[in-house]
């Protein structure tokens, strides 16, 4: 058992307002190992993001750590600051935006950028970083490579700039890929393609990736395990077939439940009644317990339950009499 | 199929940036426009006569020994009643040929415009990104600064500045020294625009992915302000800093004709202007009419070219 790349221990990030101290993530801990695609998913505001930007230190102020501990590849990260923190992140973190229009510089040709990127983090001279660069861009199927690099990020389709986006997260060799959201602004046809060769290339390469979605889709399709995150906070964490097929968590059965499934026919679509919390007005106990089917009492008294041995972040969880 | 491709790439490398410039849009655009067309020419003949104003000004008007007092007040296209000269934009009270005097004044109001601009746009892009960029007090500071000299008229503070600096440079220098503290006079008096745009655009350019990109490869703060951001607000400053430069060279003759710019050693037009000026009712009408007529051509014409620019790299008027 090698130790993971990334490993959060009960991370918390603080944002104070002027409705008080609020907290987007509260208590998270997970590990992703060597070669390991974990997918991290939940609603819009579920603290999904924040704990990505978390990791690689891109918090946009009042946002802090406010707790916890963020481990790369052994060493604690976050407590880095200024100088320190951009040597590590940029070295062994690479990131995949949402938006591949604006997360590459309209003013630069892909080459420029990528040559960027290599030349800041490998000791390797200019000449070389282009060669690279170029295999970079024929890794990730752009045809032609050699003179697609002198291009301008408008002359690319969308999902050929997503490919560039993904060459420019791994030319530096990172360990550690953070994929958010990566397919979410692309043609349905071009997602699947994306995400296999994100995870053909994270699988060659060993590095380890966090793929933030709220397509229940892709993660199924591409994740080893998966984080299910509700209001901040962790609620299931286990093998992918497992938490998609039985899960443990109510609320990840009620968004299994929502997922429209082709074999089901016509059927009305299923809804988790009620919203997310707002962030200003968690309820008491367990976050999740006014819109849950099942709570009882300890649900409102007693505090969030933390994941330990178990799977689900629950009191009462389900058992496998739940699936389908 | 592949060799196509190829061949394609390679021709569109060869061709280089002239072609590309050629058949670009914006060039297109200024073809297509008449007005243009004409203010650019009208600034390309001003700029290029006042560049080599010593091969085409007849006289040169600073060289005392080129002078002739008798020359004094001779009107134009006609001979002078002792002399015989005959001068194309007649002469000034003291014999100078006022076609030579115009180009070299207009020499010192374009060099003080450009560098004031200049000067203007440097500080205030500085100032822009940074507030943009940081946030927090210091762009609280700046834009704060920024908004107070805003409520004063601009060519008060460049007097303001222009009689501070005045009073610190030794008397012996203060002729010498006037076109540079002109020149910072008005850069100082005009670098609030030039922030206010780059600092609106920096905050909508800072909330990109690739700044956050940027920010995650390690670059830093400065780097990623010079090379990614300020690259991306440029057009919005290249309209303002033509504009402006109309503005300055108008400013520039306003303080010479108040008497608190270009000292008479080194009339810009503004100078001209005021020496002019005295000369109108008593019938030597040409002495004021021609560098005004100039600076009305030249601040004209950039002003024209500066609304086509702002017009053309407006991506919404297209």
């Amino acid at each position: 058992m090698t130790s993971p790349v990334l490993s959060i221990r009960d991370l918390s990030v603080e944002i104070p307002t002027r409705a008080g101290v609020v907290k987007p993530v509260d208590g998270v801990s997970y590990d992703i190992a060597r070669g390991e695609i974990l997918g991290v998913v939940g609603e819009s505001g579920a603290g999904k993001s924040m704990a990505g930007n978390a990791v690689i230190g891109l918090l946009n102020p009042p946002a802090h750590i406010s707790g916890g501990e963020i481990h790369l590849n052994g060493h604690r990260i976050d407590h880095l600051t200024g100088e320190d923190m951009r040597r590590v992140r940029g070295k062994h973190i690479g990131m995949v935006f949402q938006d591949p229009l604006t997360s590459l510089n309209p003013l630069l040709t892909i080459g420029d950028q990528i040559t960027e990127t290599i030349l800041t983090h490998l000791p390797i001279d200019r000449r070389e970083a282009e060669a690279r660069a170029v295999a970079a861009l024929e890794e990730v199927g752009i045809p032609g490579a050699a003179e697609r690099i002198d291009s301008y990020p408008h002359e690319f389709s969308g999902g050929m700039r997503q490919r560039v986006v993904i060459a420019l997260a791994l030319c530096a060799e990172p360990s550690l890929v953070i994929a958010d959201e990566p397919t979410t602004a692309l043609d349905v046809s071009v997602q699947a393609q994306i995400i296999a060769l994100l995870k053909r290339l994270c699988r060659e390469k060993g590095t380890a990736v966090m793929l933030i979605t709220h397509d229940m889709g892709v993660i199924a399709e591409a994740a080893d395990r998966v984080a299910v995150m509700y209001a901040g906070r962790l609620a299931e964490l286990g093998p992918v077939r497992d938490v998609l097929l039985r899960p443990e968590h109510p609320y990840t059965h009620g968004l299994m439940a929502s997922t429209p499934l082709a074999s089901q026919g016509r059927k009305r679509l299923h809804q988790i009644p009620g919203s997310m919390p707002r962030l200003t007005a968690m309820p008491e106990g367990c976050a999740f317990h006014p819109r849950c089917p099942h709570a009882q009492a300890k649900c409102r008294a007693a505090p969030w339950p933390r994941i330990e041995q178990d799977r689900a972040a629950c009191w009462f969880p389900l058992m496998a009499e739940a699936a389908e | 199929m592949e060799n196509m491709s190829v061949e394609k790439t390679v021709e569109v490398a060869e061709r280089g940036n002239w072609t590309r410039f050629r058949e670009s849009d914006f060039f297109y655009a200024f073809k297509r426009s008449p007005v243009a067309m004409a203010s650019f020419a009208v600034v390309c003949l001003l700029v290029l006569s006042a560049v080599f104003a010593p091969l085409i000004a007849p006289t040169n008007p600073f060289d005392p020994a080129s002078l002739n007092l008798m020359n004094g007040f001779t009107p134009p296209m006609e001979p002078n009643a002792f002399t015989r000269d005959s001068f194309l934009l007649g002469t000034d009270d003291q014999g100078r040929d006022v076609f030579s005097t115009i180009l070299y004044g207009m020499r010192i109001s374009l060099f003080v415009g450009a560098a004031a601009v200049l000067f203007a746009m440097v500080l205030g892009i500085v100032l822009g990104l940074v507030s943009g960029y940081f946030g927090g007090w210091t762009e609280t500071i700046i834009m704060r600064v920024a908004d107070v000299q805003l409520t004063f008229p601009s060519i008060l503070v460049a007097m303001l500045i222009f009689g501070v600096a005045k009073g610190f440079t030794p008397v012996e220098y203060r002729d010498q020294m006037a076109i540079w503290v002109l020149i910072l006079a008005i850069g100082l008096s005009d670098w609030v625009q030039f922030a206010r745009v780059v600092r609106g655009a920096t905050l909508v350019e800072k909330s990109k992915d690739y700044v956050a990109a940027a920010r995650l490869i390690g670059r830093t703060p400065w780097a990623i302000m010079l090379k990614h951001i300020l690259p991306n607000v440029l057009s919005p400053v290249l309209v303002i800093a033509t504009i402006s430069l109309a503005l300055a060279i108008i400013a520039e003759a306003t303080l010479s004709f108040l008497g608190v710019g270009a000292p008479p050693t080194q009339p810009s037009l503004g100078t001209l202007i005021r020496i002019g000026q005295g000369f109108l009712f008593s019938g030597e009408w040409w002495i004021l009419f021609f560098p005004a007529c100039t600076l009305l051509a030249l601040a004209l014409s950039v002003n024209l070219l500066g609304d086509w620019l702002r017009d053309a790299l407006n991506p919404r008027l297209r």
